[in-house]
């Protein structure tokens, strides 16, 4: 047995274990289980891997760096992971997304530096495989570059430092396809004379393209995006493999890869959008121009008070979160009136849209972080045929998911698109900042319904409210 | 712009067209407001009450020489004299039953507002007076059958012996029947409710009642069966329902009503001898001709069974305070939408549906019938050319045909690849392969709610990345190690703040009967 073949023969090893994480990742009760195969297979794979550095001869000064490097990687992720607000999640898996990104540029432009551009040094890769070789490395570049740019748009977008409305550029589409045209020619270049000048435009190019795709979608679709970018980030990887050659990279790449794909794909089924315009970008801006003329009526607006009066003589409530939540930080009072509630002997209950939020999942973390408990925390399609039987639906933060547009009116941006019929319930309650469109710019049919009240204000101070009144 | 609130002078009417809160409120939208001394003393407010609201106490003749005069119900056609030129008269004028009255109204320079000419339609909902009073209605009916009842609504078992609950028929669920449903079952009874339209199922089981539907008549063999036919069968039917129903229930509340026309007949004869002696019906259509054969409008009816038919018209007007503040608050809407300005200046736009629908009289002009309102659901305003864009159609599925080209042709295209590749890319090829079929299907049933932790997992895994960089660290060449330093660095605050993080939000994840375990 010699160091390579054990270094190999640890790498299935660490390959099995990373789809056995993902696998337990699926359910509540393997959960756990799975998240810790994950980190023994990246402790085999990292242990196999510095073993066969060592074989390989690493310098002393090598050995030195790659231990400081790994210590301060190590303690800046723990350090984010304890202090992160569970709202802030959001924001720091894209930021993580844009570190793999950004490694993978960089083993990139490694793998040129060490075999293209240093001939003499030619050991590792025969010469009949030079062009492969090259080719490799364009592809991880060009993969890892749209990945961190990508991914560093989404974290300033999701973080509200730059606006999330969408980027109109004028022939959007053409500008993208006009982007991986020149990739695709750049690509042959690179193989037949492999020179630094050509790698440094392709990965310009790749990071314009990449900063452009995330630009031009709004808000409101982030979820999809962050997950299309997990799944990017996943390919990133992949190319690495084949560029070193190496099969844990590769397994590992394309199991992130294609699950990432395949929750993006989820995700756009649930939101009725077309799987491929989001991988284009810039989807989900036609018919922008909503009909916002048309009268809709008056609101009727209910204080806490009176909201904490119809939830007392309710028998069952549906709490459909949204993003607002989020914002206000009220899952903690909204779990506490959940609590209060349930002791009064009402059924509550929360409805969750696949996309609330701006991740999928979001609406989740949050109330498991306030501790209500998860088999009461439905999804859409579980509790959508019971709103009607339900007395009071709570919609705090939510509007998109809510709006009854989607389902009766066809002109309507986001016909179509499934939501929460939380209309047919026999009083619906609205917490909302204001009288405000929600991403999708398109206004809510629901808030001028006869059975829908308006509760303005800050969600969090309104549901505080109701529990004092309560 | 004065408002006048004369006295009510219809026999029994108990109503008044303003309270002090409404006045309130019509004071704030600039009106100076006079009430006729005790025009609200039958609903319990003192002059007193309307004088702290801002109003003037005044005479009859001052409330009714106002600019604009709010009313229950519409004068008598002797009152109308009594109104000044150029004046605006707001209440329930049924100008379709009282053609006399609207020709009365159009021979003076007056405008006439019909309260209960509302459209039904959404916007408009927040005055429209005959939900409001329908609601009253349809819980004192209720009130009235308890009142005549001799026994409890709701069943109890007490010392001196179990006392069964009363079982109460609500026929017709509108509005006044869905109130009726809901006071009867909070009182305790068991409620149940038949109507016509099979979709109110759900809003009456939404109330605590039971929805009987007429059973589905057996498949007619015959050939010849008539429309017409069918709808003797659906009424055969519907009588064979009702007759079962009367001979178990205590109570009988109906509500059907048709509009322009005497009501239906529900409950014969023979059906009331069927109940047991004590049983009490409420017929609230009475005015209309009566559901029920025997009821009497106004009057209280005993059969020789002893079953009480109570066929009061002027439910809402013994609820006086009720109804007085819902329909004021009625007209305080309706006179939101005419004083834009909140100038206290009446503005009638006839452009407005709602407004011209109720315009009964315009300056001296007959306005009376309006223009058919549309009340779908969903109107289409004269939109820009380019609305109502076509629904798309749902993306069909493709068709299997296409689905195995479209297979065919991506094994084709891989098989060039991977022929036309050297042995070790193969070898690599066909790991990817697989292991992107994998990453498919392991996540396949992936529960939504750990979308979140699923993704920071993939996110820590895919920072496997720094296995790369750690073989390509300690090269000779200073820059390539400069480079893979910081690619280690990224990918280690990848991999542990990914696993670490999901670590913390799955450790929030606790089911129920946990959470209590985990509260001590």
């Amino acid at each position: 047995m010699t160091a390579t073949s054990a270094a190999a023969a640890a790498y299935v090893v660490a390959g099995l274990l990373f789809i056995l994480s993902l696998a337990g990742l699926s359910k509540h009760e393997t959960a756990k289980t799975g998240n810790a195969y994950g980190m023994a297979g990246m402790a085999v794979a990292l242990l196999a891997t510095i073993g066969l550095a060592a074989d390989h001869g690493i310098s002393g000064t090598g050995a030195a760096l790659l231990v400081v490097a790994v210590v301060i990687g190590a303690a800046i992720g723990i350090w984010r992971a304890r202090v992160v607000e569970m709202t802030g999640m959001p924001e720091l898996i894209a930021l993580l997304h844009s570190f793999v990104g950004l490694a993978a540029v960089l083993v990139g432009w490694n793998g040129y530096l060490s075999v293209e551009a240093d001939l003499d040094a030619q050991t590792e890769v025969s010469s009949d495989l030079i062009g492969i070789h090259s080719a490799e490395v364009v592809i991880g570049v060009f993969i890892g570059a749209v990945t961190f740019t990508g991914s560093i748009v989404a974290f300033l977008k999701l973080s509200a430092r730059i606006k999330s409305n969408p980027l109109m550029l004028p022939g959007r589409n053409r500008l993208n396809l006009g982007a991986l045209a020149l990739f695709a020619v750049l690509t042959v270049v690179f193989v037949v004379e492999p020179n630094l000048l050509v790698l440094s435009v392709v990965t310009v190019l790749a990071l314009a393209l990449g900063w452009h795709l995330v630009a031009s979608i709004g808000g409101g679709d982030m979820p999809v995006v962050v997950s299309m970018l997990n799944s990017y980030s996943g390919w990133a990887a992949a190319a690495s493999g084949f560029l070193l050659g190496n099969d844990l990279l590769i397994i590992t790449g394309a199991l992130v890869g294609s699950s990432g794909a395949y929750l993006s794909y989820i995700m756009c089924k649930a939101m009725n959008r077309s799987f491929l315009s989001v991988i284009a970008g810039g989807f989900g801006n036609e018919g922008s121009a909503a009909s916002s003329d048309v009268d809709y009526g008056e609101h009727t607006e209910i204080s806490a008070e009176e909201t904490a009066e119809l939830l007392r003589d309710a028998k069952s409530v549906v709490i459909t979160p949204g993003y607002g939540m989020a914002v206000a930080q009220a899952q903690g009072a909204v779990a506490d009136l959940t609590r209060r509630l349930t002791e009064r002997g009402v059924e509550v209950r929360f409805g969750i849209h696949p996309v609330a939020g701006r991740l999928p999942g979001h609406m989740n973390v949050l109330l498991a972080e306030a501790k209500v408990p998860y088999d009461v925390v439905l999804e859409m399609d579980e509790i959508n045929d019971d709103l009607a039987e339900t007395s009071v639906v709570l919609v705090i933060g939510a509007n998109d998911t809510v709006n009854p547009a989607a389902a009766e009116d066809p002109g309507s941006p986001i016909a179509g698109m499934p939501v929460l019929r939380v209309w047919e319930a026999e009083r619906v309650v609205v917490f909302k900042r204001s009288m405000n469109t929600g991403y999708a710019g398109v206004q809510n049919p629901l808030f001028f319904r006869e059975n829908s009240r308006m509760l303005f204000g800050d969600a969090r101070e309104r549901v505080e409210d109701i529990l004092r009144a309560l | 712009m004065h408002i006048g609130v004369p006295r009510e002078t219809r026999a029994r009417e108990t109503r008044v067209a303003a309270t002090p809160a409404t006045v309130e409120k019509l004071v704030g939208l600039g009106y100076d407001v006079v009430v006729e001394s005790g025009a609200g003393a039958a609903s319990s407010f003192p002059d007193d009450a309307y004088a702290a609201a801002g109003a003037r106490v005044g005479t009859a003749e001052e409330a009714w020489g106002a600019d604009v005069v709010l009313r229950v119900n519409a004068p008598a056609v002797e009152e109308l004299p009594r109104l000044r030129d150029g004046a605006t008269l707001i209440g329930l004028l049924s100008p379709a039953f009282n053609p006399e009255l609207v020709e009365a109204l159009a021979q003076r320079p007056i405008t006439a507002l019909a309260m209960d000419a509302v459209p039904r339609i959404s916007r408009a909902q927040s005055m429209d007076v005959l939900s409001s009073m329908a609601n009253i209605a349809g819980y004192r009916a209720v009130v009235e059958a308890a009142h005549v009842f001799g026994r409890f609504f709701t069943g109890q078992v007490t010392a001196a012996g179990k006392v069964p609950p009363a079982k109460v028929l609500v026929a017709g669920a509108g509005v006044a029947g869905l109130a009726a449903i809901g006071a009867a079952s909070s009182l305790g009874a068991i409620v149940r409710a038949t109507d016509v339209r099979p979709e109110v199922a759900e809003q009456v089981r939404s109330l605590g009642g039971e929805y009987v539907a007429v059973p589905a008549g057996e498949q007619e063999a015959s050939a010849d069966g008539y429309a017409r036919e069918m709808g003797e069968d659906f009424n055969r039917r519907a009588a064979e329902m009702y007759a079962e129903q009367a001979g178990d229930v205590d109570i009988i509340i109906t509500t059907a009503l048709i509009p322009g026309k005497p009501a239906p007949r529900l409950i014969t004869e023979e059906m009331v001898a069927s109940m047991r002696s004590g049983s009490v019906i409420v017929d609230m259509a009475a005015a209309q001709g009566g559901n029920v054969t025997g009821s009497v409008p106004d009057e209280v009816v005993v059969t020789d069974n002893g079953v009480s038919i109570i066929g009061y018209t002027d439910l809402p007007a013994r609820l006086p305070a009720q109804a007085s503040q819902l329909y004021g608050t009625n007209l305080v809407n309706l006179l939101k939408l005419l004083t834009p300005e909140k100038d206290g200046r009446l503005v009638l736009d006839l452009e407005d549906v709602v407004q011209r629908s109720i315009t009964v009289v315009h300056e001296g002009e007959k306005t009376w019938p309006p223009p058919p309102v549309q009340v779908s659901a969903a109107p289409a305003p004269a939109a820009a050319p380019p609305a109502a864009k076509e629904p798309a159609p749902p993306p069909e599925p493709p068709r299997p045909g296409r689905r195995f080209a479209l297979v065919g042709v991506g094994a084709a295209v891989l098989f060039l690849v991977t022929a036309l590749s050297p042995d070790e890319l193969i070898q690599h090829l066909t790991v990817f392969a697989l292991a992107v079929v994998i990453g498919f299907y392991v996540i396949g049933h992936v529960h939504h709610a750990l979308h979140t932790p699923l993704m920071s997992v993939t996110n820590a895994i895919s920072g496997i990345i720094v296995v790369g960089a750690l073989l390509q660290i300690g090269h000779d060449d200073a820059v390539v190690t400069a480079l893979a330093f910081v690619a280690i660095l990224l990918a280690s605050i990848n991999v542990f703040g990914g696993f670490a993080v999901t670590r913390r939000m799955l450790a929030m994840f606790t089911r129920g009967p946990g959470q209590k375990g985990a509260a001590r």
